[in-house]
């Protein structure tokens, strides 16, 4: 088969002759790359830059957000600021965060020279600079960015200004390159993993980004459609949505969250991933449950699909609707808990030490587990109807999203940042930034709760004077957390540019599984131009 | 002497009678609304078994977060490289406690689901309704139709002017010294306490949602849709209840607040004739100009 084709093939290339095996100069090397390394780097550099972008927006809602009353801004730009706050967080900054960590880590963990499709690669990447660059030209528009929320709900989102065709190409875009990334994927674990890795043998990594991948297939294409449908609603006057027409538009909230509740797994999944790879290489001890992970792994991407309804028990749905999605949005917390579980047995026993990476991991474990519970409390539904549309959901998403999977993206960069660049980053500094991080991550969200709670609608610029204390102590955190990000940009660049040495394995004594650790660092050009030895 | 310490003392159970009523007045106050940091125990059957069911589920979910968070805390703790902690690299695998963290928390999400089940049924139960209202949302603002016994009451509720001026960019208002901020309207909606109040929700406009705490009712006020909802306020909670519209619906949302006048059932009708008086006069200075 395709393994043992690699295997010949290695063979013929032993004294490996590299045609293209080291990087073109100049510009030439980034806008024609095909080289996984390359791509990653771009794909991760991006994302760093949406993150300040979005996070940009953030600032300006907590800004407003300080104290009750209007001070800044007007509440349609309140609007375009949550609404685009989501749309690049989501699709800029973690979604290709963890396309260039695929990037740079498949091929080297399967001991595969590179990804099977370079050419989609590049494609798929460079796809992305125009995307955003329309979707951020929107607000110079008159009509201003949309506004409706990143949901797009209609009739809303379709009172959108001149920005509305290019919000939606924008996200068709986004859509285009996240699926060729998926098949990229797929294609280079199913045909170019070494000779004896079987399936199970893969690392965790890989699996959680495989079935990422069958989920970004499955579920971009709905997004595609549905703002299509919007495109055509607004434009050539179709009624999908409107309701004058004949048209539906609780109909837009199913088919949106029939894509927008795997996305959110989407999100999490890699970084389930990444916490399997760093817990077990500093606790000294191999991953506790490693198949039952995988399956737990595989349960939440198969509930994903059967829970959308979830969003909107309160757009007045069927009974037996909403037993059904409340129960299987319970089930969720099955296959979630063995995952929780088996990193803390994976913990037990073991032989801890705290590098950065293992903060970040172990941050993640505790604050996701707290985005589990309410989450949990979200999914019964007659309680949901009190939090439903309350800051009380937007603290339980932020949970799981910031020191969810921006901690989990944080915690694998950290890990494998000095695999990379051959260099050793600042201790000091990457934990400065874990600590800074994770206190403020805690102060800007966990008030949100008690917001939600007392009663605060969740997107509104302005609110009534009770909810003041908190606001601002969620205000402060923000800022807090906002900054101390630019600290893990001076990590990353200084990381770059130089630093101590790192030897192949990098966290030494720790003696991490994984092929990745097999080749020096930095890695070289091509991952393995012969296919590794799988014991 | 001995005025001035019986006028002391006066003074002093004058004192305290005030402080006692003041608290008094707090507590009723807080009663009806929440807390601050908390979901409000509100005044129908529905907000109390929501507000029950939310605190059971939070300390399901804190009872949880002990035992997990110490399993991981005591791992933190006791087994550190640092302190000399040699791994076991044997275990990797057990299916027996990989079955137990398995079934113990399907047994926990039934007996939460329970009770939830239980509350959905009670909740989507709109018979024997005693008075309809029909509530339209609009950019950014509510309708109100009177059906049954209230028949041909309409108004629009509005965000009262007050509010409306201090919440200008650059209004120079300070929004602390506007009464009721943001959760004020010109004409609140007026209901019945100990009556089954049933609202039908739909939009002119774009999608809203129709939400008071305190009544534990939310529910999204769609166009091309009628929604229901109803709620049952307890006699002897009459009062002024305050809500906000809690779907997304322009760049007005944060400005289309819900106000709701419960009053006991026979001040309801006495509102009910003045109003239809009211409505009576326009129309025959109609007549009359005609």
């Amino acid at each position: 088969m395709a393994n043992a084709h690699d295997t010949d093939g290695a063979h013929a290339a032993d004294h490996s002759h590299d045609h293209g095996g080291q990087p073109a100069t100049g510009i030439k090397r980034w806008l024609f790359a095909t080289n996984h390394k390359d791509i990653g780097t771009m794909y991760l550099l991006f994302s760093l830059i949406m993150f300040f972008v979005g996070g940009a927006m953030a600032m300006v809602i907590r800004a407003e957000l300080f104290q009750p009353g209007l001070q800044l801004v007007d509440p349609a730009f309140f609007n375009q600021m949550t609404t685009n706050h989501a749309l690049v967080m989501i699709f800029g900054a973690v979604m290709p965060a963890f396309v260039g960590l695929a990037n740079w880590m498949i091929p080297m963990q399967i001991g595969a020279p590179d990804m099977a499709l370079p050419r989609m690669n590049n494609f798929s990447f460079w796809i992305l600079p125009f995307a955003f660059t329309l979707l951020l030209s929107t607000f110079f528009v008159p009509g201003g960015a949309a506004a409706g929320g990143w949901t797009l709900y209609p009739p809303l989102s379709l009172q959108t200004g001149d920005s509305f065709p290019m919000l939606i190409f924008a996200i068709h875009m986004m859509g285009i390159s996240s699926i060729m990334g998926a098949i990229n994927v797929i294609v280079t674990i199913m045909n170019m993993r070494a000779p004896g890795m079987n399936l199970l043998k893969m690392p965790l990594f890989c699996w959680s980004w495989l079935i990422t991948a069958y989920l970004l297939i499955a579920v971009m294409p709905v997004l595609a459609g549905a703002v299509t449908m919007l495109l055509t609603d607004h434009f050539f006057k179709t009624s999908f949505f409107n309701a004058a027409g004949g048209g539906d538009p609780v109909m837009f909230e199913h088919i949106f969250w029939f894509f927008g509740h795997p996305e959110v797994y989407i999100m999490i999944l890699p970084a389930f991933g990444i916490i399997s790879e760093i817990l077990p290489t500093f606790s000294r001890k191999p991953l506790f449950g490693a198949t039952s992970m995988i399956y737990a792994i595989a349960s939440i991407a198969f509930l994903s699909f059967i829970v959308w309804g979830h969003h909107m028990f309160v757009d007045g749905m069927p009974m037996a609707a909403q037993l059904f999605y409340m129960m299987a949005t319970m089930l969720i917390a099955v296959p979630t808990g063995v995952k929780v579980f088996n990193w803390t047995a994976t913990m037990w026993r073991g032989s801890l030490s705290f590098e950065p990476p293992m903060l970040f991991a172990l941050s993640f474990l505790f604050l996701f587990t707290i985005g589990g519970f309410s989450g949990v409390m979200l999914a019964i539904v007659p309680v949901d109807f009190q939090y439903n549309q309350t800051y009380f959901v937007v603290a339980h998403f932020h949970y799981v999203l910031v020191p969810g999977a921006v901690f989990g993206i944080m915690a694998g960069v950290y890990y494998w940042l000095p695999k990379w660049t051959g260099h050793m980053y600042s201790m000091g500094l990457a934990k400065a930034h874990f600590w800074l991080s994770t206190i403020f991550v805690n102060v800007l969200f966990f008030p949100q709760h008690f917001l939600g709670l007392a009663g605060m609608p969740r997107r509104i610029p302005d609110y009534a004077v009770q909810f003041t204390d908190w606001n601002m102590v969620s205000s402060i955190g923000g800022f807090g957390f906002g900054l101390s990000q630019i600290l893990f940009a001076v990590v990353v660049v200084q990381c770059i540019r130089g630093g101590k040495k790192a030897t192949a394995e990098v966290w030494d004594g720790t003696h991490p599984t994984g092929l990745e650790w097999t080749l020096p660092s930095p890695a070289p050009y091509h991952s393995f131009a012969t296919a590794p030895e799988i014991k | 002497m001995r005025v001035d310490k019986s006028l002391r003392g006066v003074a002093g159970l004058r004192g305290v009678v005030g402080i006692v009523a003041a608290l008094g007045a707090a507590a009723a106050a807080r009663a009806n609304t929440s807390n601050g940091y908390n979901l409000p125990i509100g005044v129908t059957d529905m907000s109390k078994a929501i507000y029950g069911l939310h605190m059971e589920v939070f300390w399901i979910c804190v009872g949880i977060a002990v035992v997990v968070f110490g399993a991981m805390i005591y791992s933190l703790v006791k087994f550190r490289k640092s302190q000399g902690a040699i791994p076991d690299t044997t275990m990797v695998h057990s299916t027996k406690v990989e079955v137990i963290w398995t079934v113990i928390p399907v047994v926990i999400l039934v007996v939460m689901a329970i009770p939830a089940a239980d509350l959905i049924l009670k909740m989507e139960d709109m018979r024997n309704s005693e008075l309809s209202i029909r509530v339209t949302g609009y950019q950014w603002k509510w309708q109100y139709q009177y059906m049954d016994a209230a028949e041909g009451i309409n108004f629009f509720s509005t965000l009262a002017q007050d509010s409306n001026f201090a919440r200008e960019l650059h209004s120079g208002i300070d929004p602390k010294t506007v009464p009721n901020y943001l959760l004020d309207v010109d004409k609140p909606l007026v209901i019945p306490s100990g009556t089954k109040v049933r609202l039908l929700l739909t939009s002119q406009d774009v999608i809203h949602a129709w939400w008071v705490p305190d009544f534990g009712a939310k529910r999204s006020v769609i166009p091309g849709f009628v929604n229901e909802l109803w709620f049952n306020v307890e006699p002897g909670k009459e009062g002024i209840y305050r809500g906000q519209c809690a779907a997304l619906c322009g760049r007005d949302h944060g400005f289309m607040p819900i106000v709701v006048d419960v009053r006991t059932p026979d001040a309801f009708k006495q509102w009910v004739i003045e109003q239809k008086a009211a409505a009576q006069l326009p129309r025959a200075a109609q007549v009359l100009s005609n």
